[in-house]
């Protein structure tokens, strides 16, 4: 190990304690706030993953996110099927779907994947309401563990730094360095030989595993799930927004956006409920004609300027 | 035969849409995901001429076709075009355009929203008519007959003028056709404005029969996303055919299995031309 790499690793060390000890000094409403930030981190940087160096907007957060939560629901409410039982197949169940998906999509140009990720959630939640209508029966599902706010923020901690250690591994290892070509210039990827769409289509998997693990572990959050709370597309878009906010081409780079724009968030739910998707839109502009590559970028190329 | 007519009808407004849209992504390389809300926008001022002052949606339609082409045009001017000049390649403008776009889509709903938060409700031409032995609202067959009209002029318009030649061989190749003397700017500033034109009249068009709302653009969008994929980038004639199909296969579905699965059955026609076509029903096949 070099010593840039012992250092990485010192700090990511000590970042992890200092998350592991939030629950034990805050509670209540700062705990919910962390947990929520904690969510938006495992997500975020997991997107950022497949996202960051293919540059494929994936929009599917939302539809992985809602087949875990989903899955848990109806297991635990329809079949009586134990929480952890369901939180570890929904993962499998959401790589699946993406192993389908990313080989339909990812073999083509980039358009058809946006496109077709666009509208997932909303597809799927229209299907799942279809089929509870009228062979299922039931409308809403009951999650009911006893797990507070704090066992969920150690969970999904525990999720992020696996994220973490995937993201580290990968950038280390073949598919890693293979992907970067990709994301550079597809064609010289092809022509020395990297398989370019099962190398895509491998990471957009790892994406919706952790996306839906995430919202399994979330579900007990809502205790009362329904289609149309968990698939939602806005979450979609939210974790977009705080990955490019923070910058997508360091693995650390999500976490520094997700920390402000979730206590922005929180702020404008509470003081403007009726301006969420203006601001959402708003955002998004802002970051691509003034922070195209996020704060990471910006810090970046501030620090190149002071050092000539 | 019900399903048929209506399910024509329907694909007619929905191929103006696809038009707007293939005009902007074909000519302007612009994958513009606010063009569902510039339908939504085209079908709020609808009602809200129609409910304040009892203006009829073919009239809004005329006033509201120069309005959204100087907005488009604005837009494209000064939010898209410096987007076109900072990227180097195609891929960056695509990821640049789709979030940009993203965020004019996300404030124009939010703006909507905060002008009329509810359904975009109001009765116009609510009669029915009847169409070879079956039933059919007025409004849905007057739409129809315009939105083939504007079609068929913007297809006679593309084929036979000079300025629609233009327009077709920014279209082919945006480098060749500057080095034959095309202003190549200027005409994709034309066409995304004419592109935002047509859509925000199928908008005004659309409203008489689907009831919008602030936030359905996002619907439209992918549907007409799906039927220019499916006919073909740049394809005007097989953006009508694909329209056609969709609007058909929607209605079946929506008929005789649920209303609900709409999407999905957009979904599954998506899937299959992504598997089976990917270049679009009349393309050739890439090397």
């Amino acid at each position: 190990m070099k010593l840039a790499e012992v250092r990485n690793l010192a700090v990511g060390i000590v970042v992890a304690l200092l998350a592991i000890a939030v629950p034990l000094v805050s509670d209540g409403y700062w705990l919910s706030i962390a947990t929520t930030a904690m969510m938006y981190i495992a997500l975020s940087t997991s997107w950022a993953l497949f996202s960051g160096p293919t540059h494929l907007i994936a929009l599917s957060t939302g539809a992985f996110f809602g087949i875990g939560g989903y899955l848990v629901g109806t297991g635990m409410s329809d079949y009586e099927l134990d929480f952890w039982l369901m939180a570890a197949v929904a993962p499998f169940v959401a790589m699946f779907l993406a192993l389908l998906i990313g080989l339909a999509t990812l073999r083509l140009s980039g358009v058809y994947f946006v496109i077709f990720t666009l509208g997932l959630a909303e597809m799927i939640r229209n299907l799942v309401s279809w089929i509870q209508n009228n062979f299922l029966g039931s409308r809403g599902l009951y999650v009911l563990t006893d797990f507070t706010d704090a066992h969920i923020y150690w969970m999904l901690l525990a999720v992020a730094i696996v994220v973490f250690l995937t993201g580290w591994w990968i950038n280390r290892s073949r598919l890693g360095f293979a992907l970067r070509i990709i994301g550079n210039d597809e064609e010289v990827a092809k022509h020395v030989g990297i398989d370019t769409a099962w190398s895509k289509v491998t990471l957009f998997m790892t994406t919706g595993f952790f996306a839906a693990l995430v919202g399994a572990i979330v579900a007990p959050r809502y205790s009362y799930i329904e289609p149309n709370v968990v698939f939602s597309p806005q979450l979609s878009f939210l974790v977009v927004i705080m990955a490019l906010l923070g910058g997508v081409h360091r693995l650390w780079g999500p976490l520094v956006g997700v920390i402000p724009f979730t206590l922005m968030w929180e702020a404008i739910t509470i003081f403007f409920p009726s301006s969420t998707t203006l601001f959402l839109g708003i955002s998004f502009l802002l970051i691509v004609y003034l922070i195209p590559n996020g704060f990471v970028g910006m810090f970046e190329s501030g620090l190149a300027r002071l050092r000539r | 035969m019900d399903i048929l007519i209506s399910g024509l009808l329907l694909g007619g407004t929905y191929a103006l849409m696809a038009m707007g849209l293939n005009l902007q992504y074909g000519v302007a390389r612009i994958m513009n995901l606010a063009n569902g809300e510039m339908l939504v926008l085209g079908g709020l001022s609808a009602f809200w001429l129609f409910t304040a002052s009892a203006v009829s949606p073919l009239l809004t339609a005329i006033i509201i076709a120069p309005l959204s082409f100087i907005g488009n045009w604005l837009i494209y001017r000064y939010l898209l075009l410096p987007l076109v000049r900072r990227s180097k390649n195609q891929g960056q403008l695509e990821v640049d355009s789709i979030l940009a776009t993203f965020g004019m889509s996300f404030a124009l709903v939010g703006v909507m929203v905060s002008i009329h938060g509810e359904y975009f409700t109001y009765s116009y031409l609510a009669d029915p008519l009847s169409v070879f032995g079956s039933t059919v609202a007025l409004n849905r067959a007057v739409a129809f007959v315009a939105a083939v009209a504007i079609g068929g002029a913007l297809y006679f318009w593309l084929n036979r003028t000079y300025a629609g030649t233009a327009v077709r061989a920014v279209s082919v190749s945006a480098e060749a056709s500057g080095l034959v003397g095309i202003n190549v700017d200027r005409i994709s500033a034309f066409a995304f404005a004419l592109g935002g034109a047509v859509t925000a009249i199928g908008g005004t068009l659309i409203s008489t029969f689907i009831t919008l709302d602030a936030s359905i653009g996002v619907l439209f969008t992918m549907k007409a996303l799906i039927i220019i994929i499916m006919g073909g980038v740049g394809d005007i004639r097989g953006a009508i055919i694909a329209a056609l199909i969709l609007g058909l296969v929607e209605t079946a579905v929506a008929t005789i299995v649920d209303p609900g699965l709409t999407l999905a059955s957009a979904y599954v026609i998506f899937l299959a031309v992504l598997l089976f076509r990917p270049q679009g029903l009349f393309g050739r096949r890439t090397t």
